[in-house]
């Protein structure tokens, strides 16, 4: 199938943004005998995430000498265990040549923080792999409507907004819990648990306007009521991931 | 066709029995033809508090069951005219109580009864949620204390999600808070919740408040609903919240302590 153009020449292909999740290998230093035993052991932790996997090496961490950098046979030891090079990311400029030269595509140097495993935060398993920040969008996708609740969220009760945000213009009682991809909004006092950014938006926030929770998360990074007193409890506030850590802040200005 | 009222709260002990018999005696002295169903099957109290025990020939799981007609095991009332109370069964299993069966019992009831109050069992089980199944109304008694409000808010969660109504997506059962047990003088102290916390944390509108007293235990002990005692606070309480919950205005009375006068609140400083 061809989509026909304005200029009325068929189209065999479209260009996209495509928002994927790629991993990176973040080097530290260059030795084949070391980095083969390395993606062995890595890999043996978790194989069935590793089959065809393209990854992106990343150097902003990279502290060996440029001469040892040899992509040539990294691309090599990663494919024999089914892992694909596709690309490389620095900064450096002769970093870049020898990427080119081994006809890898070149991605800017950035400073987008990479999430750390979060093993002892959700209890997954230690053999999770380190999961990379998302590619830059360059178009942005249609927001998603947001999901409005008029009634108390009663104890025992879930509410999710699978995608997008969450607006609850009533109460949220303790023992009851509300989620959602994006942002959540409770116009009344949040008693309960919410949890924002449940796909991984470390930017989602949670706005209230009496901080009574048993428990706040955005992206996985939580805190409990304990750890919540000591700022902006029962008071309207916001709250945010700032450094991977929750931050509380006062709606009200005074 | 009848009106059914469901008289449960999530916890235990807060006065479902006590207020069960106090509001279908009020309903049925005001002339209304009412039934009160024990729906606690295998822990029955209903029948000690209305003071029918010793006339219990069938139960409910009996009629469900086919054992017997509902004329068989209704017993009448002997003080108040219109007044009857459908036993539980105190042998049988909960789950002798099916959806159809109690399905068939409220209809036939509703033939002839003007309401039908359904005495739910403490907790969210079986018990439970089949005696807030049929409800049009739901009355949620309510301890001034903080585990028997998160359990009152969890068995409204219940109510709006879990009734024939929701299922059915028809107007929600109506809901009214009733607290039980409130002193005032604790409220005073900052010992106990008041009602203004309770109702802000509940957000349901206030049938009644029932003040603490001795009556309560005297009144069960004779088997006697308490809003036969006329002359007593909560005997009174119980009266104006039947009379709101047939639609009349009335203020809430025993909300503040009634011992200190005027004065001396005043020079203690209020």
């Amino acid at each position: 199938m061809s989509d026909t153009a304005t200029t009325g020449v068929s189209q065999s292909f479209q260009l996209k943004s495509a928002n994927v999740s790629l991993t990176a290998l973040e080097l530290y230093y260059f030795d084949n005998d070391e980095f083969e035993a390395n993606l062995r052991d890595k890999i043996s932790q978790a194989p069935g995430f590793f089959k065809d996997v393209p990854v992106l090496i990343s150097l902003e961490k990279y502290e060996g000498l440029d001469s040892e950098l040899d992509f040539f046979k990294i691309i090599g030891t990663c494919r024999r265990y089914n892992i694909y090079v596709i690309g490389v990311r620095t900064a450096n400029d002769d970093q870049r040549r020898l990427a080119r030269a081994a006809e890898l595509a070149l991605l800017p140097g950035s400073s987008l923080r990479e999430k750390k495993p979060e093993a002892e935060k959700t209890g997954e398993s230690p053999g999770e792999p380190v999961q990379s920040a998302p590619e830059v969008a360059s178009a942005p996708a249609q927001p998603a409507p947001a999901k409005v609740i008029n009634q108390p969220v009663r104890s025992g009760q879930q509410i999710t907004a699978p995608e997008g945000d969450l607006v609850i213009l009533a109460p949220v009682q303790a023992g009851a819990e509300v989620l959602a991809a994006g942002n959540i909004h409770v116009y009344g006092p949040l008693r309960g648990r919410a949890l924002a950014g449940i796909h991984g938006a470390e930017g989602a926030r949670v706005f209230c306007q009496s901080l009574e929770a048993e428990l706040v998360s955005i992206a996985g990074h939580y805190k409990i009521s304990e750890d919540l007193q000591e700022s902006g409890w029962k008071s309207a506030v916001q709250i945010q991931l700032k450094d991977d850590l929750l931050v509380v802040t006062p709606l009200d200005k005074a | 066709m009848a009106r059914i009222i469901v008289v449960t709260s999530g916890k235990g002990g807060v006065g479902k029995t006590t207020t069960s018999a106090s509001i279908s005696t009020g309903l049925a002295k005001r002339g209304h033809k009412t039934v009160v169903i024990d729906f606690d099957v295998g822990l029955r109290n209903l029948d000690l508090i209305m003071n029918c025990e010793r006339r219990v020939v069938y139960d409910f799981v009996n009629v469900i069951q086919g054992e017997a007609s509902l004329n068989q095991a209704l017993i009448k009332d002997k003080r108040v005219d219109g007044l009857y109370i459908l036993p539980a069964s105190q042998t049988r299993e909960k789950e002798a109580l099916t959806k159809e069966g109690v399905e068939k019992v409220i209809n036939e009831l509703s033939e002839t009864f003007d309401y039908i109050v359904c005495d739910s069992p403490a907790g969210i089980e079986h018990g439970a949620l089949m005696a807030l199944y049929h409800a049009d109304e739901a009355i949620v008694v309510t301890n001034p204390e903080v585990s028997s409000v998160r359990d009152s808010d969890r068995i409204l969660g219940i109510l709006q999600s879990k009734s024939r109504r929701a299922e059915n997506g028809q107007e929600p059962a109506k809901e009214h808070l009733l607290l039980t047990r409130y002193n005032p003088d604790r409220v005073e102290k900052g010992e106990m919740l008041s009602v203004e916390d309770v109702e802000e944390i509940l957000a349901i509108p206030l049938l009644g408040v029932i003040p603490e007293s001795q009556v309560v235990l005297n009144a069960s002990n004779q088997g006697l609903p308490v809003i036969l005692e006329e002359e007593s606070d909560a005997g009174q309480a119980y009266e104006d919240a039947v009379a709101r919950l047939v639609g009349e205005d009335r203020e809430h009375r025993f909300l503040t302590s009634q011992k200190k006068g005027f004065f001396s609140r005043m020079f203690k400083g209020g």
